[in-house]
């Protein structure tokens, strides 16, 4: 059938299910816009084209779907990079799309080009400059698969205008044959077998939950090994919700964030069994030489990840479902000695810390809205102390979901990602835990939120500072203080207030239950704001 | 322990993908000694000869994220010994009518080629190993070498064994 580029690139999209594309329209990508007026893809305009990604990103995340967004050429693609650039970090499933000058006019540094193939190679998957209009169907298709599978990751294509209007004679029938791409392992079953003769063997055997948990929808697997076994797990911040908080032999997040128990466990355990996390410098470090005397398994998609950060004994290669659903059959039940200690429930984690008059404690609110929402609610967070107060206080159950930017660690995901989040899933409560810091680097898609009605609940931690920062300049800068100073925020409330949403200001702590059941019986967006001292700490012990 | 690791890439051949493999080198802090590309038989793929220099660690790992560029096709960390290598030389040097007997010598020796002579210098051609190279560029250095430009290792296993 014959049909211009733009119509072709719509056609695919559809039939890979896509329902929704977050984007912000420019000159290069009008043809795609025009196209798109015909189809019953749903177009969420965002108000800055990083938002674009990670709306997209929490979409994905939320959804089994690939996440699209799409810019225009120039300024419009380079300020997906960062966007992209968190996905690439936390193996996100997306698909950018962005239009580029006339391929005539190609390196002729003409309005709005910018070379972002170029620009985010190291942060893609993959990504593709179409310059045959023939092949746009193709690599349309290709891009969905290479997001969706293997390690998933964001794949960019960028389409010079004249082949979003050029013809194709679109086929509907596509042979995926990239010979170097490879995304259906073989399971070596004598290594699967090395390993639980390991684990059998353990005394003290431990396992690592990461973000590969949550992607290969490992949870259930995870949760039957560890119950019938006995092993305990601790988890990475990707993989928070890979089993429910309050479940005993969940010991918690591990790392420098983490709980004690874990971070005891992983020191003093004789068999490490990694399933599905690249092992983080934040989660682990190698230079404290603790793996050395144990025997570590390491079970990842990606082969490049095996021997990168700790050295590995038994390489597990392939989907973590499919290595942990073979090594459930083939493990023992054995009789060990408790060799582990508990984590410490929430409610009895204290910071130490004096609360001043005016102020809540974070962990009084993120504990009364965790009793109080519903089973399966989306949490969002951005990135500073409300991620790690997230992270750590919030008791999450399997069935919530926990959305966040580990890797990259990028301030200003939360509230985009929150829309993506909503717009995948109108039933579920979803709740962008922020602090104002970050809240207002991505403070413009309050609009996206007003113009597409979404009821999201947001919480944020006002400490009129960068808290992460200041914390860390507090212990290892002696206090001084340097450019973290956020004394100038606005009224927050009253900002809210002009966009169409309601809110209310919490100072105190008799009034915490009381808030928080207004704001989640509130239909529509709430703003809750949480007054909270600039010397609360991150740790609570 | 750090040493020279020679590298087989074969690549699709498109556009962009010598700066993908060229820029994975630089943002991975890998040590690139050379690189050498051309067509293979089939158009398109292209092979890529990289000599890289590290330890065992960063070969393993040059070579698991070269994997993973969607592009690459198969990759070959070459055996030392078991492989012939190759390096191109061309060499313009100083050259009067009294020394030209003496530098076509050594040419000669080395069973490299003169490519071109001019009133005032003569052009050598050889392909050879590094260490080969080196020792003709230093005997000829006496006579005033003015420019010399190689390209990077191309390598091929010795026997039956083929990369393709």
């Amino acid at each position: 059938m014959k049909m211009n580029g733009a119509q072709a690139v719509v056609t695919i999209l559809e039939k890979h299910g896509t329902d929704v594309i977050f984007g912000y329209p420019g000159t290069a990508i009008s043809p795609f816009y025009d196209e798109l007026l015909k189809s019953s893809i749903k177009h969420i305009l965002v108000r800055y084209e990083q938002g674009a990604v990670h709306a997209a990103s929490g979409y994905a995340k939320t959804t089994d779907k690939v996440g699209v967004c799409v810019a225009t050429s120039g300024p419009g693609a380079t300020n997906l990079i960062t966007g992209i650039a968190t996905a690439y970090m936390d193996s996100v499933p997306i698909v950018a799309i962005t239009g580029q000058v006339l391929s005539s006019q190609l390196g002729k540094d003409v309005f709005q080009e910018a070379d972002i193939t170029g620009a985010t190679a190291p942060f893609c998957k993959h990504n593709y400059l179409v310059k045959d209009v023939s092949k746009l169907p193709k690599i349309i298709n290709e891009a969905f698969i290479l997001a969706s599978t293997g390690r998933p990751g964001p794949v960019l294509i960028d389409i010079p205008m004249d082949i979003l209007k050029g013809e194709v004679d679109y086929v509907d029938e596509f042979i995926f044959n990239i010979p170097g791409y490879q995304y259906q392992f073989l399971l070596n079953n004598e290594k699967i077998i090395k390993a639980c003769e390991a684990i059998n063997k353990a005394k003290k055997p431990l396992i690592i939950a990461g973000g590969g948990i949550i992607s290969s929808g490992s949870k259930e697997i995870l949760h039957k090994i560890s119950k019938e076994f006995s092993i305990p797990v601790t988890y990475t911040l990707m993989a928070k919700g890979c089993l429910d908080d309050t479940y005993d032999l969940n010991l918690g997040m591990l790392g420098s964030h983490g709980t004690i128990a874990a971070n005891k466990a992983v020191s003093q355990c004789d068999v490490l069994l990694v399933a599905g996390g690249r092992v983080g410098d934040r989660s682990m470090s190698n230079s404290s030489g603790v793996y050395s005397k144990k025997t570590v398994i390491h079970i990842d998609i990606d082969p490049a990840e095996m021997g990168k950060n700790i050295s590995v004994d038994i390489g597990l290669h392939g989907d973590a479902k499919e290595i942990l659903n073979a090594i459930y059959g083939k493990l023992k039940i054995v009789k060990r000695d408790k060799w582990f200690e508990d984590k410490k429930p929430v409610e009895k984690l204290d910071s130490k810390f004096v609360i001043s008059k005016g102020c809540v404690d974070p962990k009084d609110v993120l504990t009364c809205i965790a009793s109080l929402s519903d089973s399966d609610a989306i949490y969002t967070t951005e990135v500073g102390q409300n991620q790690i107060w997230a992270a750590n206080l919030i008791e999450l159950l399997t069935s919530n979901k926990f959305v966040t930017s580990g890797g990259m660690g990028t301030m200003g995901y939360g509230l985009p990602a929150s829309v993506g989040c909503k717009v995948g899933n109108q039933d579920k409560q979803v709740i962008a835990i922020e602090g104002d810091g970050s809240l207002q680097m991505s403070l413009q898609e309050l609009g996206t939120i007003m113009q597409e009605g979404l009821d999201i609940k947001i919480v944020l931690f006002n400490n009129s500072s960068l808290g992460m920062v200041r914390e860390l300049q507090t212990l290892k800068y002696d206090k001084r203080y340097s450019g973290v100073c956020l004394k100038s925020n606005p009224d927050f409330i009253k900002l809210f207030s002009s966009y169409g949403f309601a809110g209310s200001r919490l100072t105190n702590k008799e009034n915490i239950e009381e808030q928080v059941k207004k704001m989640l019986s509130y239909k529509g967006t709430y703003l809750l704001e949480c007054v909270v001292d600039e010397d609360n700490p991150t740790i609570y012990r | 322990m750090e040493q020279k690791h020679t590298i087989s890439v074969l690549v699709e051949n498109h556009a962009g993908v010598l700066s993908r493999v060229a820029g994975l080198f630089s943002r991975r802090g890998f040590n690139i000694d050379s690189l050498a590309v051309g067509e293979t038989r089939n158009p398109e793929i292209s092979r890529i000869t990289i000599v890289v220099n590290g330890d065992d660690y960063t070969v393993d790992q040059v070579s698991k994220q070269l994997n993973k560029l969607v592009d690459v096709i198969k990759i070959k960390i070459l055996v030392d010994n078991e492989f012939v290598g190759r390096e191109l030389l061309l060499l313009k040097v100083k050259a009067s009518a009294k020394q030209r007997a003496e530098i076509i010598q050594l040419v000669d020796i080395f069973r490299a080629n003169i490519v071109d002579v001019s009133k005032d210098t003569i052009t050598v051609e050889i392909s050879a190993d590094q260490d080969k190279i080196k020792a003709i560029t230093g005997l000829l250095e006496p006579f005033g070498i003015l420019e010399t430009v190689r390209t990077g290792l191309v390598a091929i296993q010795r026997g039956v064994e083929c990369v393709e």
